[in-house]
């Protein structure tokens, strides 16, 4: 169930991850699929809601599979043979 | 003394056939011989166009003539060579035509597997008792993994194919690699390193994994450090080891066992990006209709809100406030008419009382009054009258004078 009207975080959407944007756009749909708050509250929750989606999008369309090799205690990139 | 095979007295000559048939049953009644491992070398290798493949066994001393048939040589993982050590499977016949017998082989394996397999044996029976390859012991593999180690060699096809697959399927996932030598004796000390150093990284899924090859070559996957490194693993483990017909005792121990390297990256990404894709097409779906329907309701609430307060609008007070006054004004008017009508009424009887009361109304009913005429005095009494004296009667409808004739 919904915590509360997303007021905590409200960071940029630019700035959050896939994981962040996907927590935070499930949070809102439960919200607004759960309550009839006030018009323009929800409506703002919308705008923040498409814009989160929008951002899990591009997030998506971008990911790049990153590869790193364990080295002692760390991870350090790791480059592919090509072909 | 060996009891004779014909027992005499033999009169009898056999035919080439009848011989070829005994000698036949005489083989293929020997267990031994109809279930047998052979060692030798690969010579006269020929695959005509049947399908069926024929060559002969040799070692120093003798030679063996074999045969494979289609269905056999089709599971064939090996690739046959002249001059090749290998051990053959199969059961002794006879060729009768040629008066032959050979070997009907169903499979072939090079030498030392069969030494390799019962050590494979041994090991898994003992593991096995210990409980490491137990279902209960087998932990679920997350759907959605954000960090995925590999443990394999840096610069097999192996790597590559797994690479290939998660860039495929979901390119949002992280991979460390734990390189390994995956093959020879400095494999498996190593393998074990690669999954102790992997643990540390706390990936979601650790996949182990090597290309096909021999049984000697996928060997170091049923080497006891590495099947009890998997065991001790604090993060679930994905075999990928060899091709589909190859079991390891690594894929026993481990949580789940693919069949290739590719089916394990596959089975550590059960979610997909396209899968990513439809979830964040459905939040937004769902965010549409609820901003939708929040609307439509927001609307219906207003327009009962218009209705309510169209019915509390003073309009309809001052109405009937007015139908009131209306009222009012109708039950003064019929009080005041009904007043007036009581007071004509009483104006009435009192007009009949009157009448009943005139002198004149007498007059009617035959009735006179008699006057004196000189002053018009009422004669109402006889000695009022005196003889010859004017009066006046009068009757209902006029008067006329008389004289007083005789008193």
């Amino acid at each position: 169930m919904p915590k509360s009207t997303a007021k905590k975080t409200e960071k940029p959407v630019e700035e959050l991850s896939y994981e962040e944007a996907l927590a935070e756009l499930e949070n809102i749909v439960s919200v607004l699929e759960g309550e009839q708050g006030q018009l323009e509250e929800a409506i703002k929750l919308f705008e923040r809601g498409q814009a989160l989606a929008a951002r899990c999008g591009v997030l998506l369309e971008a990911a790049e599979l990153k590869v790193k090799q364990v080295a002692g205690d760390t991870a350090v990139p790791f480059e592919e043979e090509s072909e | 003394m060996q009891p004779s095979l014909f027992p005499s007295p033999m009169p009898l000559t056999f035919t080439v056939s009848k011989l070829t048939f005994l000698i036949r049953k005489l083989l293929e009644e020997n267990e031994a011989l109809q279930d047998v491992w052979v060692q030798g070398e690969l010579s006269n290798l020929s695959r005509p166009a049947s399908g069926h493949v024929y060559f002969t066994l040799k070692d120093s001393s003798a030679a063996l003539k074999c045969v494979m048939w289609k269905t056999s040589a089709a599971r064939l993982t090996l690739s046959l060579r002249d001059g090749m050590e290998v051990e053959v499977h199969g059961r002794i016949g006879i060729y009768e035509p040629a008066g032959q017998y050979q070997l009907y082989a169903d499979q072939i394996r090079p030498v030392g597997e069969g030494a390799l397999y019962q050590e494979f044996m041994r090991l898994k029976a003992m593991l096995e008792a210990e409980g490491l390859f137990d279902p209960q012991r087998k932990r679920p593999v997350p759907e959605f993994p954000k960090k995925i180690g590999i443990v394999t060699s840096a610069t097999g096809a192996a790597l590559r194919d797994m690479l290939n697959t998660l860039r495929r399927r979901l390119p949002l996932v992280e991979v460390i690699l734990a390189a390994s030598p995956v093959q020879g004796t400095e494999a498996p000390p190593a393998l074990v390193k690669a999954i102790q150093s992997l643990n540390r990284q706390r990936p979601d899924i650790i996949i182990i994994a090597r290309g096909g090859g021999s049984m000697e070559d996928l060997w170091a996957f049923n080497d006891e450090r590495v099947v009890r490194a998997v065991a001790a693993s604090q993060v679930p483990v994905i075999s990928g080891v060899g091709h589909e017909t190859d079991f390891t005792l690594c894929d026993f121990v481990a949580d789940l066992r693919a069949p290739t390297p590719t089916a394990a990256a596959e089975l550590a990404t059960q979610i997909t990006l396209l899968d990513l894709q439809a979830e964040v097409q459905n939040y937004q779906n769902r965010l549409v209709t609820s901003i939708l329907n929040l609307i439509a309701e927001q609307k219906n609430m207003l327009s009962s809100l218009t209705t309510e307060l169209r019915y509390l609008s003073p309009e309809r007070r001052i109405q009937s406030e007015r139908q009131r006054l209306d009222e009012l004004a109708r039950r003064v008017y019929s009080s005041l008419l009904h007043r007036v009508q009581l007071q004509s009424a009483h104006v009435a009887g009192m007009r009949n009382r009157l009448d009943a009361l005139n002198p004149l109304a007498v007059l009617s009913r035959g009735y006179a009054v008699v006057t004196q005429k000189s002053d018009g005095r009422v004669i109402s009494r006889v000695a009022q009258a005196k003889n010859g004296q004017s009066i006046q009667v009068r009757v209902s409808d006029g008067r006329f004078d008389a004289t007083v004739d005789e008193k």
